[in-house]
């Protein structure tokens, strides 16, 4: 049972992943005129532009081109970037890691205080403190991520106090963990975003798991409150929340992009951004591509745990 | 990944719990609009939403100076008779180009909305009328799209055909189509089995007729809670656009790109920066308090939908 539900799952990852990148190949496909003129201007010599076309790939057929392009994706050639003319791997490769950073100190932190805060809000539902909490969640949750970031910044980096660096000091090419500090903000930002959603729907689920007969049957039975909450209740309520979680790490994928562009911070988003500045198409495919990879595994992740924490499937295994 | 599995777009709803829901609505019957403004977070969301946008729409009206003007004579600082809130580094006043900087994001929004919503109730509401492999088809098309981040989408249209208004409004409308046709379609298959749809069919209506006046209107609830989240999210977008330098071009006047332009001045002219910021944090609150006050008033009439 086990082994079947995951192989299904594998298999709609791989379709996914296939379907998106006939999307984000797709893409390329309108770009108005003949992708050499656009990256070269008006003014390009026909020689100039028979030549990029040539260099671009882009006198072969479009399927031919696509094939070639998913096959580099495999052995991790991404193509070359139409901006620069470097390999769009070697351009990703640092930044890969400065992003996974961000993300990775984001959800560690994120995930156990949103758990941890909707039990507590769950537990003291309708008080004072659960309605002050759930007011701030949905104001955290409305703004976005750049309008929470430029707060951060007036209050600790510029207007209010001058304890934090407001960008990243680190010149290119030195890791970013060499100075913690500059981390400290762009991390608060992403968690003060990815928190509320969290702490909303494990406040909801666990309201649910907290009126049902199976925690009402264990307060009768005599069991410490402490146990119903920690043996009973949590456990049930982290299989619907894990899928939350697995959107919110997804949507950090995304969310990164305009925090790092806010702080300057040496990562993928940058990256992204001057690539969409200077229309350079193959590392905005690159990146997309990355991304939606991500998506993909961390909902692989969210799957095996609401498989291990539901009973029905474990015991089947 | 199931294709039901709980999504952030569900959260809304899914975070009402039946115990804060107002429980006389449910024997008597009460206007939508007055169960939203029965609610704290109506009324504030309400207020909020029409002061930043009356503040946007009539701002261009009272200029102080004009936008573009960049006379030296301006370049003051905040509290001067030149300009309340100062200039900004080109020398343009800063309160003119607040007053006119909102109108845009607010109206790209409300398209992007619009779009979203009509295209995701149509896909949402034919695939489960129709049903079998139509359904199925629809709803894996939906999966693809959800894997890729609605902001990275938006990159990567505005790589392929420029930063140009029309872009951001169809990309982010679009991208907001599969998040609301999945919840149109799981309203509407909660209607879909009561008599007078039934009813509807053994009179022959045409079925476009049994989808615009009898599903239709039964589904209202769901999708304007849809409207008030995807608008919170469609000015959150756009301004992170604009301020990415991707929306609105320069010289415009325009909140999320006077955020981009005046953040290397803030702790000199913090103005330039502050204004625009409360302006969109505002606007997004109020619009999100909206959304939630229109999921509890939904969820309250839930009896005799």
């Amino acid at each position: 049972m086990f082994g079947k539900v995951i192989g299904k799952r594998l298999l709609f990852s791989a379709f996914i992943l296939i379907a998106v990148s006939l999307l984000v190949f797709g893409a390329t496909l309108l770009l108005p005129g003949d992708a050499a003129r656009a990256i070269l201007g008006q003014q390009a010599t026909p020689e100039r532009i028979a030549a990029l076309n040539e260099q671009l790939g882009l006198d072969q057929p479009a399927w031919q081109r696509y094939f070639t392009w998913l096959g580099g994706l495999f052995v991790g050639d991404f193509g070359t970037s139409s901006a620069t003319g470097g390999s769009v791997g070697a351009l990703l490769g640092d930044r890969v890691g400065a992003s996974f950073i961000l993300m990775g100190l984001a959800a560690i932190i994120s995930v156990p205080l949103g758990i941890g805060l909707g039990v507590f809000q769950a537990l003291h539902r309708g008080k004072r403190r659960d309605q002050a909490m759930t007011g701030l969640s949905l104001v955290l949750a409305a703004m976005p991520e750049f309008v929470i970031g430029i707060g951060l910044i007036a209050i600790f980096a510029t207007s209010v106090f001058q304890i934090l660096p407001a960008v990243t000091l680190a010149p290119p090419g030195e890791p970013v963990w060499n100075r913690p500090e500059q981390l400290i903000l762009p991390t608060l930002t992403l968690i003060l975003v990815v928190t509320p959603y969290i702490v909303r729907m494990m406040r909801a689920t666990m309201i649910e798991v907290l009126d049902s007969g199976f925690v009402e049957m264990a307060r009768l039975k005599g069991v410490p409150e402490k146990r119903v909450i920690m043996r009973h209740a949590v456990p049930h309520a982290l299989g619907p929340v894990a899928q939350v979680v697995a959107i919110q790490l997804a949507w950090l994928a995304g969310g990164v992009v305009v925090v790092e562009f806010l702080f300057r911070y040496p990562g993928l988003g940058q990256a992204l951004i001057d690539a969409v500045t200077y229309r350079d198409v193959q590392v905005v495919q690159a990146i997309s591509m990355l991304v939606a990879a991500v998506y993909v595994v961390v909902n692989l992740a969210a799957d095996v745990v609401g498989i291990l924490t539901n009973p029905k499937l474990r015991s089947a295994a | 990944m199931s294709t039901d599995a709980n999504s952030l777009d569900d959260l809304k709803s899914a975070a009402t719990d039946a115990a804060e829901v107002p429980k006389e609505s449910q024997t008597t019957y009460v206007p939508f609009y007055k169960r939203v403004l029965a609610q704290k977070q109506g009324k504030i969301g309400l207020t909020i939403t029409v002061v930043v946008v009356v503040l946007a729409l009539c701002g261009p009206l009272l200029l102080p100076w004009a936008t573009g003007n960049t006379a030296t004579q301006f370049v003051t600082k905040p509290f001067s008779p030149y300009g309340l809130f100062g200039s900004d580094n080109l020398g343009r006043d800063v309160l003119s180009r607040f007053l006119a900087g909102g109108v845009t994001l607010i109206v790209y929004g409300v398209l992007a909305t619009v779009l979203g919503i009509v295209v995701g109730a149509i896909i949402g509401m034919l695939a489960a009328y129709v049903g079998g492999t139509f359904d199925a088809v629809i709803m894996r098309l939906n999966d693809v799209i959800l894997a890729i981040p609605q902001l990275v989408f938006a990159l990567l249209a505005i790589t392929v055909l420029g930063p140009q208004g029309w872009v951001l409004v169809t990309v982010i409308g679009l991208t907001h189509a599969p998040r609301i046709a999945r919840v149109a379609r799981s309203a509407t298959l909660g209607v879909i089995t009561e008599d007078y749809i039934k009813a509807a069919e053994m009179y022959a209506m045409p079925r476009w007729k049994v989808l615009m006046r009898e599903l239709l209107p039964n589904i209202t609830g769901p999708l304007s809670v849809e409207a008030g989240l995807r608008l919170t999210y469609s000015i959150g977008y756009i301004a992170s656009l604009s301020f990415l330098g991707l929306g609105l071009q320069p010289p415009a006047a325009d909140w999320g790109l006077m955020i981009n332009e005046n953040r290397i001045a803030l702790s000199i002219q913090p103005w330039g920066v502050l204004l625009p910021v409360i302006a969109i944090a505002l606007l997004t609150i109020g619009t999100n308090l909206l959304a939630d006050s229109f999921a509890r008033a939904t969820a309250s009439t839930s009896v005799e939908a």
